[in-house]
């Protein structure tokens, strides 16, 4: 077993709290965990839990109120903004609910997007690109625009654009939630293979506990505190429910 | 990186194309203006330029003075004071480099079957000098048909044309006032004069012939005024007041008493001239530059309407490492391709305008490369300045609250 000094990401105590009219509303609660490289995590947790949250702040979306979280063994919180970029870019690869792709860009130009921040040329960022889209199994999509293909089919891009600067650590928040079963099966092989083969660590948000069984490891979050942190096997039946 | 970002602004301008093309319009429409403003003001100042410079240069006019005659005081130039040997004396003085004693009147011309009513100017040869006036064809005459008053005359342009036509009418003869005239020469057009007079509609005699066989004269010998060129510009004031002393002298004007004289300086006149040409052409471009300038606003307005429509993709692009300075830069590129494809069409826009006007109204236009390298250094100036605000804007998004936007 790998030492905890290894750990992709390490947080302690993480407080996080928004500011509204009626005054401060805290979301996480003294969270504290600890993901080690190669592993398939699945957050659970019934809406307002703070797992939309939880998951913005690992992908340096959003910064804790309090608490530290060291990604790869560096200190998230001590890092400027250009700084966090460039974690989101080339260390974190992220996959969202709604797929968050361009519109007016082709797939092959989604794909290749994130290398341009990296300053990547282009015949080199095309042949990444599309080395990915091979990979996700849409080589000859690559010409199309998003709203030329379905749902699922968006989604491979997403997770293809996520891949194209090989990063160790994938972060999914609700990759299944705007698709049906049988597409959401094939997207979540997809992600079982890149954990397998590839040995990428990721971290799937999801409220649905047939999607969660894909992980091999359940954090489960209610109001804001970690209810539950074990493999998915052992869950109890409720910790295992969509929504408690 | 920038080839790159250059490809993402075009595409994101391509997607929008009336947005881009009505923005790109404000800038249009602001460059030229600017450049066909200049273009006008440039050449009105180049044609007051042009009649200054054919006034002749360094002049003064003395004329008569007034006097008061039982109550009634006439103007100037009322009385003949000034005689030849008032030329003569003031031709002596050190400062004066030319003087023309003149006496203009109006005469009927007549060659062949056509005639002519024009004003003729009974002068010396010198008046060619001090007005910087050249002969198209022909010679002058000289001090000695001055001295024998011999029937000679130059022809100004407009009164060749209108007696000869196509005809050559050097060393033909033409009756003025029923006297035969030899043609000695054709004076060169000079065009308007700054008070829209036709400076080629007149013709030039010698001053005796003029005061003693053309229009005789009350009291002879007398001139109406007397053109004198001084010596530089910086020798006028030494000119003004020599001439005033020598006059007052010869006319023997008691300390105290009214010249029965006046001198004026033309050249104050051309100096007001050029400079209201110049503020002319100064106004026409500030009025131009407004467009200007709100061209650069509405740039700014569609690119800050642009960054909150694309705040979903700004918040994207940030999800997936780019940096603030990727947003700025992108944004920025966007507003200066704007404004600079847009000055580029305004530059055509402004330099054809110049030429249609040129065309329709003869006026004259001068476009310089000049007005072209301003124009285009402000638009892109403007795009850049008007373009940063927005661009920030979009840097300084949290990625998290431009992802969430709907």
């Amino acid at each position: 077993m790998a030492s905890p000094a290894d750990a992709v990401i390490r947080i302690e105590q993480l407080y996080k709290e928004y500011q509204t009219d009626a005054g401060p509303v805290p979301v996480l609660k003294d969270v504290s965990a600890a993901v080690m490289p190669g592993e398939f995590l699945a957050i659970m947790g019934p809406s307002g839990s703070g797992k939309s949250t939880f998951m913005n702040i690992l992908g340096c979306l959003d910064v804790a109120t309090s608490g530290s979280y060291s990604l790869n063994g560096r200190d998230v919180g001590s890092l400027g903004r250009d700084e966090l970029a460039n974690l989101r870019n080339q260390v974190i690869g992220f996959v969202f609910q709604g797929f968050n792709l361009l519109p007016r860009a082709s797939i092959e130009d989604n794909v290749a997007l994130p290398l341009i921040y990296r300053g990547t040329p282009r015949a080199e960022r095309l042949a990444l690109a599309n080395e990915m889209l091979a990979k996700v199994g849409l080589a000859s999509h690559r010409l199309s625009r998003p709203n030329q293909i379905s749902g699922g089919q968006q989604q491979r891009v997403a997770i293809a654009r996520a891949l194209v600067n090989r990063p160790r650590l994938i972060l999914a928040d609700e990759p299944t939630g705007n698709l049906d079963t049988a597409t959401s099966r094939e997207i979540m092989s997809l992600f079982a293979e890149l954990n397998e083969r590839d040995g990428i660590t990721i971290v799937l948000v999801t409220h649905e506990s047939d999607i969660a069984a894909y992980a091999h490891r359940l954090v489960r979050l209610a109001d804001g505190r970690i209810v539950y942190d074990g493999a998915v096997a052992h869950a109890e039946p409720q910790h295992l429910a969509g929504t408690a | 990186m920038i080839s790159a970002m250059l490809g993402e602004a075009w595409g994101a301008m391509g997607a929008n194309r009336l947005r881009t093309f009505l923005t790109m319009l404000g800038m249009v429409i602001g460059v030229g203006a600017v450049i066909l403003m200049l273009a006008i003001g440039q050449g009105a100042q180049q044609r007051v330029q042009a009649s200054i410079a054919s006034m002749g240069s360094n002049l003064f006019i003395v004329l008569s003075g007034s006097v008061t005659s039982g109550g009634v005081r006439m103007g100037g130039g009322a009385t003949p004071t000034l005689t030849l040997q008032d030329a003569q004396a003031i031709q002596e003085l050190p400062s004066v480099a030319a003087v023309a004693p003149s006496s203009p009147g109006t005469a009927q011309l007549v060659y062949g079957p056509n005639n002519w009513s024009t004003q003729v100017i009974g002068t010396t040869p010198s008046f060619l000098q001090v007005r910087d006036w050249k002969l198209s064809a022909g010679f002058s005459f000289t001090d000695s048909d001055i001295r024998s008053a011999t029937r000679v005359a130059l022809l100004g342009q407009t009164v060749a044309q209108n007696l000869f036509g196509a005809e050559d009418p050097v060393g033909k003869t033409v009756r003025i006032r029923n006297s035969p005239y030899v043609v000695l020469g054709v004076l060169a057009a000079k065009g308007q004069s700054l008070d829209g007079r036709d400076q080629d509609d007149t013709v030039i005699v010698p001053v005796t012939t003029a005061q003693r066989k053309l229009f005789g004269s009350q009291f002879v010998g007398t001139v109406r005024f007397i053109m004198v060129q001084a010596e530089s510009a910086e020798a006028m004031a030494a000119a003004e007041k020599s001439m005033n002393e020598l006059l007052r002298q010869r006319h023997r004007i008691r300390e105290g008493a009214d010249n029965d004289f006046s001198v004026r300086n033309l050249t104050a006149l051309a100096d007001t001239a050029a400079e209201t040409a110049q503020v002319m052409s100064l106004m026409l471009g500030a009025i131009a530059s407004v467009s200007l300038l709100v061209g650069g606003i509405g740039i700014m307005n569609i690119m800050l309407v642009s960054v909150t429509e694309r705040t979903r993709e700004i918040g994207i692009r940030m999800a997936i490492g780019a940096c603030g300075k990727d947003i700025l830069l992108q944004f920025l590129l966007e507003a200066i391709i704007i404004s600079v494809i847009g000055c580029l069409i305004g530059v055509a826009l402004g330099v054809g305008g110049a030429l249609i006007v040129n065309k329709a109204s003869g006026m004259t236009v001068v476009v310089t490369m000049t007005s072209i390298v301003m124009a285009f250094v402000v638009a892109a100036t403007v795009g850049i300045f008007f373009g940063w605000y927005p661009a920030r804007k979009a840097a300084g998004m949290k990625p998290i609250d431009a992802l969430r936007y709907q």
